[in-house]
């Protein structure tokens, strides 16, 4: 391990300058949780770390009932489930927030940093993609935007030019009659990697009783999160029954192309697709009629 | 708790009660003496250059860059070690042992496993050490490995190493082969107790390499000095141990070198052997130093010793009332890259529990390419448990037999000849099972589907070996009591109870401190559950040795005969005139000036064995859909003899149960083709979190040990052996097929169903 160059910009500004400064071997930290134990375990290297806590845009949660949910990259999960805009309209963020690690590392750990480690596994990123959600990125060539589910490209690798930061993600205000749920499958409690995950997120018509629109998202199935849209889309227009779950689960099952390694098996892996699948969309469907 | 069965009739004063522990205020603040706390002046840091493959023939090793890299002090490899220089006719029948011992150092020819030593570097810093172990170049070339025990023992196997020859039950077989030995035990005629069976079932069953998990990593600093003294300040279990394998193994007179225990964090068996303390002794030797050398996670999953993976085979005859009238038992377990498995141990335990009339066991020490396996709490136990204990289990279901009731009836007792010779005496195996049938657990229905219920007993030695306990009085009425008992469990308290009790003073009065080797006489290993038993012992004997000196001063002070002196309860006083009494306090405070100090002193080594057994009862649910085991609930019934301590105990049970339940569901070694262990960390390696326990219920049966003063058995081995055949036993109940296989983790249960 050589030494490393430490800074703690206090603008997007300077953040992006310092960022820029190094290019590559420039890493920004948020809560550190995945960057300080692959500095250490030497699986990343870096000339600049970044901190990113001091700068407001990245450490801030805002709601509007119109525009929805900003949290800034930064943001630690317990300040999401401590959130009440976020409690209340967005459950399917909070089991995700609730889960990562553990009480110590939801301390820290940022969904901005979960998502920009991009790791197949990562748990905060398919509910994020369920609830359509929109990430803001700037860099010295300005400002962009792109959906969650287009920003992993590989395991550990994203869109993110050298230079380039992650500012926020943006989710959009919950429709009537909506509900989320995130599941993910590990053989203990808790301190565990997702050996399959699944997020969903249905839309329901005044009923209850019918699916306007549905998403759904893998982890840990495919070099990246994955976005089923096949499997969401099966259910728009259905009534919702066991047989149109069934059906959106085997597409789910579908899309997943996991590998064999020693947290699960292919098989293993797509049959706990399957059952995640059914179980969130379940879940989901409750909280959409507020049964939940 | 459930309310613990007291069958042993002396009341004590001090043993049996719930002390405060001597350490408590140093480990609660944080400001306990570990190994990677000693700080010396010009402490250089070492790091240790291991092998990438799990077995490859060294062809060359270029230290050169690493030697000159700005900040090394020190370079060593196998050629500094003693064995390199030494010719086989110098060592004669001590070759091919320190060969062994040598190699599994600091590889010289071969890599045995990854993760074994190559070279290691001393340096002016953590980070320069490491960069400077970089740049050593070595030349490998790549041999395949054997792996599991079924691999290692085909006849095309790769061999581990060319000129080992099993021992053929005690003869030596003329090929080379990873076979280093078969042992047997036999009782009665085999075939003939088949013949009575009205039912036989026999059954194969494979366990994978597990670790300790202990929570502090290996850690080693070592100061050799110009004169040849060689001080060693390291994280043991048995610093005499560490003492007698340094010396031996750097041909180091044992007077030279002295080894002090720090505070340790864990061993559970797994830090007997010494790993980095000769490499840091090499080190500190080269660059005239003190050297600290340090573990990493995964250097500790790599290349510290695992609790071996088994594969098993197990037929028992039963007639229709449930009686056991023969077994068959084969056990083949990894002994890791070299020879030196607990097979020997398994095969002696696997029958313990039951009277069995007609017995063969064949036992099989096989080398693969792991790391060398270590003790484990009841070494090789758990494993053959897991196995006779299964095939107890789906008898019992198949005849239709309460599985507590068919243990009963066929349950070790006093008198019994275990099946590799020795004969019981008074031991607890029955007030424990017909406690556990008495338990609310074992009474209240297990209602609901996919449950089932599992019921396991285990054994375990409890050897005594040797300790040593000195006690000195002091002016204001305490004792101070030296030890060489490293503390793991709370046997600082457990040793001064005994010690108080013997003296009759109050338990706040007797001071405990561990010390190093050249302060206290030969003391085993803290492992075995030993340490109670028979360092306790010593605690008894050397305060038998103060009392007698305490009664002469006094006769002296009071001019009588020694005879006419009575020490009770801490008081001294005439047979027959009352105006001579003294207390224990008052005759310290008059032993400056009376002839000087008293210190009691003892070196023990109780024969006979303590011989613990546990029964244990599980309740489990199963996910139907993925597989998933979760305990719902569990209680642990021992026999300790006597407890001491009895929070200690509980303590005990509850942690030998934790790891077992770790050992049964998802704890496992995983290798990829090359012999690569993928997962050396704790977030892959998965041990129970505090979240996937239940509270562990724990009944403790005293049935005193008549080997011991106050009863003693030893605790810490036994509670370890049941979980894996209960919790296995349990989820085939509640999934409606035998689980064979350990871990029993959900991947592995989708499967089974
Ligand atoms: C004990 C433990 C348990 C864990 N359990 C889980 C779990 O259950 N589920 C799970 O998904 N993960 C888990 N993790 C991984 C980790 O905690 C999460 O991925 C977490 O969300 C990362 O967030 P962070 O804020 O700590 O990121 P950091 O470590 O600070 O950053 C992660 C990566 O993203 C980059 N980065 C961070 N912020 C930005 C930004 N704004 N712009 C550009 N790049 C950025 C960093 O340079 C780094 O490469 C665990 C980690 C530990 C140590």
């Amino acid at each position: 391990m050589e030494a490393i160059e430490f800074t703690t910009p206090k603008t997007i500004d300077e953040a992006v300058q310092a960022m820029a400064s190094k290019g590559d071997r420039a890493r920004a930290l948020a809560g550190g949780t995945d960057l300080l134990v692959q500095l250490r375990g030497g699986r990343r290297s870096a000339d600049l770390v970044v901190d990113l806590k001091e700068v407001p845009e990245l450490n801030e949660i805002s709601y509007r009932p119109g525009s929805g949910l900003t949290i800034g990259a930064a943001t630690p999960c317990y300040r999401l489930y401590a959130n009440a805009d976020v409690a209340a309209n967005y459950p399917g963020l909070v089991d995700s927030a609730s889960l990562i690690g553990s009480i110590q590392i939801q301390g820290r750990a940022s969904f901005g940093g979960n998502l920009c480690n991009s790791a197949p596994s990562a748990d905060a990123i398919p509910p994020m993609i369920a609830l359509g959600a929109v990430a803001n990125i700037v860099g010295p060539s300005g400002s962009r935007q792109v959906p969650v589910e287009d920003f992993c490209t590989g395991p550990g690798r994203n869109v993110l030019e050298p230079g380039e930061l992650l500012v926020s993600i943006n989710i959009p205000a919950p429709a009537a009659n909506s509900g989320a749920n995130y599941l993910r499958f590990i053989p203990r409690n808790e301190m565990d990697i997702a050996v399959a995950g699944v997020g969903s997120a249905v839309v329901l018509d005044a009923s209850g009783q019918n699916f306007v629109s549905a998403r759904i998202a893998l982890a840990s199935v495919a070099p990246t999160p994955v976005f089923s849209k096949a499997a969401g889309d099966s259910l728009a227009g259905k009534a919702v029954s066991d047989e149109a779950i069934e059906e959106a689960a085997r597409l789910a099952m579908e899309d997943a192309k996991p590998i064999t390694d020693m947290r699960g098996t292919i098989r293993q892996r797509i049959h706990l697709v399957g059952v995640l699948t059914r179980r969130t969309l379940n879940n989901a469907i409750k909280r959409a009629r507020g049964e939940e | 708790m459930a309310s613990n069965i007291v069958l042993s009739e002396v009341e004590y004063n001090v043993v049996g009660k719930r002390h405060l522990r001597p350490d408590g205020v140093d480990k609660v603040t944080g400001r306990a003496q570990y190994g990677a706390d000693v700080q010396l002046t010009g402490l250089l840091q070492g790091k240790v250059l291991r092998s990438p493959h799990a077995h490859a023939l060294i062809k060359s090793i270029d230290t050169s860059a690493a030697e000159t890299y700005p900040g090394v002090h020190a370079v060593v490899t196998a050629a500094d070690l003693p064995f390199a220089s030494l010719s086989r006719e110098e060592l004669g029948g001590e070759y091919q042992r320190l060969k062994l011992a040598s190699n599994h150092v600091l590889a010289s020819d071969k890599a045995l496993f990854k993760g074994h030593p190559i070279a290691a570097v001393a340096a002016e810093s953590q980070h320069v050490a490491e960069e400077a172990a970089r740049l050593i170049r070595v030349e490998y070339e790549v041999l395949p490995p054997a792996m599991t025990v079924r691999q290692a023992m085909e006849s095309d196997a790769p061999l581990l190493h060319e000129d080992l020859f099993t021992s053929e039950l005690g003869e030596l077989s003329d090929k080379p082969s990873n076979v280093a030995s078969h042992m047997a035990f036999e009782t009665g005629d085999l075939d003939e107790g088949l013949k009575q069976a009205d039912v036989a079932l026999e059954r194969e069953f494979e366990t994978a390499s597990v670790h300790q998990g202990y929570i502090e990593p290996h850690n080693s600093t070592a100061f050799w000095n110009t004169d040849g003294q060689l001080n060693i300040w390291c994280s043991t279990q048995g610093p005499f141990v560490v003492r007698t394998s340094v010396a031996d193994i750097l041909r180091h007179p044992v007077s030279r070198v002295k080894v002090t225990p720090m505070e340790i964090g864990g061993g559970f068996g797994g830090k007997i052997t010494a790993y980095l303390e000769p490499i840091a002794a090499l080190l500190s030797r080269k660059s005239g130093r003190p050297v600290k050398v340090l573990m990493t996670r995964t250097e500790v999953f790599e290349a510290s010793g695992p609790a071996p993976g088994t594969w098993m085979k197990v037929k028992l005859g039963v007639t229709s009332e449930g009686k056991i009238t023969a077994a068959d038992i084969f056990l083949a377990f990894e002994a890791g890259a070299f020879p030196g498995s607990p097979v020997m141990q398994g095969a002696a335990c696997a029958l313990a529990c039951y009277d069995v009339p007609n017995a063969r066991i064949n036992g099989y020490d096989v080398v693969v390419n792991k790391p060398k396996t270590a003790a484990y709490r009841a070494p090789g136990s758990p494993q053959a448990a897991f196995a006779v204990e299964s095939v107890i289990d789906e008898i019992c279901e198949q005849m239709g037999m309460d599985p507590v009731e068919f243990r009963l009836r066929n349950a070790s007792r006093e008198g019994v000849r275990r099946v590799e010779g020795p004969i019981f005496r008074r031991i607890g195996l029955v007030e424990c099972l017909e406690a556990a049938r008495n338990h609310d657990h074992y009474k209240a229905p297990l209602e609901g589907p996919n449950r089932g219920r599992g019921v396991a007993a285990g054994f375990w030695f409890n050897r005594g070996f040797q300790s040593a306990v000195n006690i000195s009085v002091n002016p204001d009425g305490t004792v101070n009591l030296i030890e060489g008992s490293v503390d793991i469990g709370g046997s600082r308290a457990s040793i001064a109870q005994q010690a108080a009790e013997t003296l009759g003073i109050a338990y706040e009065d007797v001071k405990p401190t561990v010390v190093d080797t050249d302060s206290i006489g030969y003391t085993m290993v803290t492992g075995g559950s030993r340490t109670t038993f028979a360092t306790g012992w010593a605690a008894i004997e050397a305060a038998e040795d103060v009392k007698t000196q305490m009664v002469e001063r006094v006769a002296r002070i009071w001019d009588t005969p020694v005879e006419d002196v009575q020490y009770i309860d801490g008081i001294l006083s005439h047979k027959s005139d009352p105006e001579l009494r003294m207390s224990f306090r008052e005759l310290a405070r008059q032993l400056l000036g009376t002839g000087g100090g008293i210190t009691g002193a003892s070196n023990v080594d109780p024969s006979g064995e303590g011989n613990g057994f546990g029964v244990h009862i599980v309740d489990v649910e199963v996910d139907p859909d993925t597989g998933k085991t979760t305990i719902l609930r569990y209680t642990a019934v021992q026999d300790a003899g006597k407890a001491i301590h009895p929070s200690y105990v509980e303590g005990q049970m509850q942690g030998g149960v934790v790891q077992g339940i770790g050992w049964a569901l998802n704890e496992e070694y995983f290798f990829n083709d090359q012999g690569h262990m993928m997962n050396s960390s704790f977030l892959d390696y998965r041990m129970p979190t505090a979240l996937d326990l239940p509270m562990i219920d724990t009944v403790i049966v005293e049935v005193a040990n008549p080997g011991h003063p106050y009863g003693v058995r030893g605790v810490g081995e036994v509670p370890i052996v049941p979980p894996l055949a209960a919790i296995g036993s349990a989820i085939s109940h509640a999934v409606g097929r035998r689980i064979d296989r350990l871990p029993a983790n959900p991947g592995a249960v989708l499967e089974a169903m």
